[in-house]
């Protein structure tokens, strides 16, 4: 019996009509637009100037806080300009534009391809050259990676899963990336294994890619022969069901431990990354090259020219779809990502970030939702619901604005991955209600964090003050 | 038969005595004293419960009243100058006037002047659609077109026109309590002075984009060129992230700025006469000749001395 995670979860078709399309490089374009929020957290802030000449690979923002992360020029060229432009959404963010000269790299990106299977021994030089390829989570969220690799005092990390579930339907990057690149994403899990403290690996891959699953097992098994730092990876087949690819899902099915409501991964131990980060980790770490390009699958059943491309971190998604025969006819959305949970693009002149992972377009009868009716409680929202919540109750809820409610009701715990929708047979919006719902909640939650935090700190300072008076 | 009767008047209205007994002595044991002026307050207020006021209700606003050290930091919007008047004679304060104000809708990105580029097919609602993208028009400003406005007015008095897809404010019902205001995800809606017999001038759009950018979004766009700034002769009006506000305490009303105004996003409302462009522009143009003549003559007169 193969594992799964152990509540909720939907069949979604599959629709990966694009997994025997090989990775290709895309052309350049003749000019990149690289935003500085391109991860979770503080925007980056640039470093360079308008007029300067910049090389593939050179810095061009250092991160704005501690959840933050570098950014690095995709191209050679001049910088053109540093203000805002509109992102896929249509909402300004700051940009800096570059006109591309030429591709010259970096002089310390070792471009040859040779396999460097010998891992460092420092695992902290290791997080240090991922913090320095402004590495983040490629899995979707983009949360900086090595954030993620240092686990709070007192949490200790007894196990990495390396995610290549690839549950979205459509999307074929990461299983593009395991049959290309298996060797890399290999060694680079062993790299982010040893910043951990030498945990062992395990990939999470979803039986739909036994191809992916019989190479990335002969590939351990070669290296291992030679290297004993391979021996504690392992791959485990899983059932296939939507959200897999969710972080607490995987560590259930994975794992079998279940991460409690409003916790973190490391609470049970686990750290999960994907499997287009531990690439991206090994070019970092064994070939100097940062994280300044990533591949895209584009994709849907009304586009000719299915296609899995890399393309350099700025490249305007019209470009893209144009090198590839343009925007079919029939297609009337475009989605940045997967069906389930990727964005619709509004400004398709928008460019790609570091978590671009995909470009998918869709007909009319695809994407148009039908008419919502009244909600019958049939109750098929909180079976699908992998989070154990509610989602009937949660719409409800939000509609009355009884935050309190809510927020006794765990909806922050929502991972908006979109099963409740998917399921509900009266075509009820409630991803896109419990979603608004979520962020009030979190902007209180947060407030009170901020409150309790401050109050805390004036405390500690009047106990010290008297402290020192008593003392003085 | 009559026994039965009899007892069992006899029992309920004992019992009534008892339990009548009981809740005195409670009511005398448990008594909260309350400041009598609470009740009278709340007798004068309009009872509409909307929240204009930023309390709960009314009865909220009248406890905050009565307890506020300056009871005319509390206003009623709905009730307006009448009803505080009558809370201050209660309170035996001066009321201070104020005047009354109204919402505004400051987009006018109508359907023929904003081309759309999307086509929104969710959750009919703008804070769900904002929370999503910047709106189906290549402005990132304005209206969503969604009611949500119209949905929190608890007085009728906003409507969506589906000609122009804009919010349509019935001034004669709106009561200023900002409910409207609060509603929009894109903060359009202004509450302004209603103006003498309503008559009042507003830049109706909020597009801080450059002005060819704001111009290829919307033809009404304002542009931020400063016209409008440098015509008032009442400094009334700034230009700041390239879009023009009217103040409304300065304005003196006099339309020249409605009339320079190159995309028309500047807006008359309530005025009897509809705008005389040419005339104004005409005015304006003596005007400044005749202050250029007199400069001339300054400088002459200068240089003879």
């Amino acid at each position: 019996m193969k594992r799964t995670f152990s509540i909720g979860g939907v069949h979604p078709s599959d629709s990966k009509i694009s997994r025997e399309c090989a990775i290709t490089p895309l052309a350049i374009p003749g000019t990149v637009y690289i935003s500085l929020s391109q991860h979770i957290g503080a925007p980056a802030k640039p470093v360079v100037a308008v007029g300067d000449k910049v090389k593939v690979g050179q810095v061009i923002a250092e991160p704005g806080g501690f959840v933050s992360a570098f950014i690095h020029s995709s191209v050679s060229g001049t910088v053109k300009s540093i203000g805002p432009r509109k992102d896929l959404a249509g909402n300004p963010q700051m940009t800096v534009e570059i006109a591309v000269e030429g591709d010259e790299w970096v002089e310390t990106i070792d471009r040859t391809p040779d396999l460097v299977t010998a891992i460092p021994e420092d695992g902290k030089a290791i997080i240090e050259k991922i913090r320095l390829g402004g590495i983040v989570g490629l899995g979707g969220a983009t949360f900086p990676t090595h954030v993620k690799l240092m686990p709070p005092p007192g949490s200790k990390c007894e196990m990495l899963i390396i995610n290549g579930c690839e549950c979205e339907p459509y999307l074929t990057s990461d299983y593009r990336t395991l049959l290309e690149r298996g060797e890399e994403v290999v060694v680079g899990a062993a790299l982010i294994a040893k910043a951990l403290g030498g945990v062992p690996c395990t990939f999470g891959i979803e039986e739909n890619k036994p191809e992916a699953i019989a190479h990335i097992r002969e590939i351990i098994a070669r290296l291992s022969a030679s290297d004993k730092a391979y021996a504690s990876i392992s791959v485990m087949s899983l059932k296939k069901r939507y959200p897999q690819g969710g972080e607490k899902q995987l560590i259930d099915a994975v794992m079998r431990r279940q991460v409690g409501s409003g916790g973190l991964p490391i609470s049970v131990g686990a750290v999960v990354q994907n499997v287009a980060t531990a690439l991206a980790t090994y070019e970092a770490v064994q070939k100097g090259k940062p994280l300044f390009e990533n591949s895209v699958t584009v994709t849907g059943e009304c586009f000719p020219h299915q296609a899995n491309v890399m393309v350099r971190v700025g490249t305007p998604l019209s470009f893209i779809i144009d090198s590839l025969g343009g925007i079919p006819e029939d297609a009337v959305k475009i989605i940045s990502g997967g069906p389930m949970m990727g964005r619709a693009v509004a400004n398709p002149d928008a460019a790609t970030l570091k978590g671009t992972g995909a470009l998918l377009f869709l007909t009319a009868a695809q994407t148009v939702r039908k008419e919502a009716s009244a909600c019958i409680r049939c109750g098929r929202c909180s079976d699908a619901c992998p989070m154990g919540l509610e989602p009937f109750l949660l719409r409800k809820l939000a509609l009355a604005n009884d935050l309190e409610a809510l927020e006794k009701n765990a909806v922050a715990d929502c991972i908006e991955c979109g099963c409740c929708l998917f399921s509900c047979p009266a075509n009820i919006p409630l991803l896109d209600i419990i979603r608004l719902a979520k962020a009030d909640v979190m902007k209180v939650m947060r407030a009170r964090a901020a409150e309790a935090k401050a109050k805390a700190e004036a405390e500690k300072a009047a106990a010290e003050a008297k402290k020192s008076e008593s003392n003085g | 038969m009559l026994k039965i009767v009899i007892w069992t008047v006899v029992t309920v209205t004992a019992l009534g005595l008892v339990l009548a007994l009981v809740l005195y002595l409670i009511a005398k044991r448990f008594r909260v004293e309350e400041d009598p002026r609470i009740d009278e307050v709340e007798k004068v207020m309009p009872g509409a419960n909307c929240g204009g006021c930023g309390f709960a209700g009314c009865r909220a606003f009248a406890e905050a009243t009565v307890k506020a050290a300056s009871p005319d930091a509390n206003f009623c919007p709905v009730g307006g100058n009448e009803v505080m008047a009558k809370v201050a004679a209660i309170l035996g304060f001066e009321a201070k006037e104020k005047a009354p104000t109204v919402a505004v809708v400051r987009c006018n990105g109508t359907c023929d002047l904003r081309p759309k580029t999307n086509e929104y097919g969710g959750y009919a609602s703008c804070k769900v659609k904002a929370a999503l993208y910047s709106g189906d028009t290549g402005c990132s400003f304005g209206c969503l077109g969604c009611g949500d406005c119209v949905s929190a007015c608890s007085f009728g008095a906003i409507s969506m026109d589906p000609a122009t897809g804009l919010p349509v404010v019935d001034e004669e019902k709106c009561t200023g309590c900002g409910a409207c205001s609060k509603a929009c995800p894109k903060g359009i809606i202004e509450l302004r002075p209603k103006g003498p017999r309503g008559m009042k001038v507003y830049v109706s759009c909020l597009n801080r984009d450059k002005g060819p950018a704001a111009k290829k979004a919307c033809a009404a766009a304002c542009i931020g060129c400063g016209i409008c700034a440098k015509t008032c002769t009442h400094d009334a009006i700034t230009v700041e992230d390239n879009i023009a506000y009217i103040d409304a305490l300065r304005c003196k009303l006099c339309r020249e700025c409605e009339a320079m105004c190159p995309t028309g996003a500047i807006h008359g409302v309530g005025f009897p006469k509809p705008l005389d462009k040419e005339g104004i522009k005409e005015r304006i143009r003596k005007r400044n000749e005749a202050a250029k003549a007199a400069a001339a003559a300054e400088v002459k007169k200068e240089d003879k001395a």
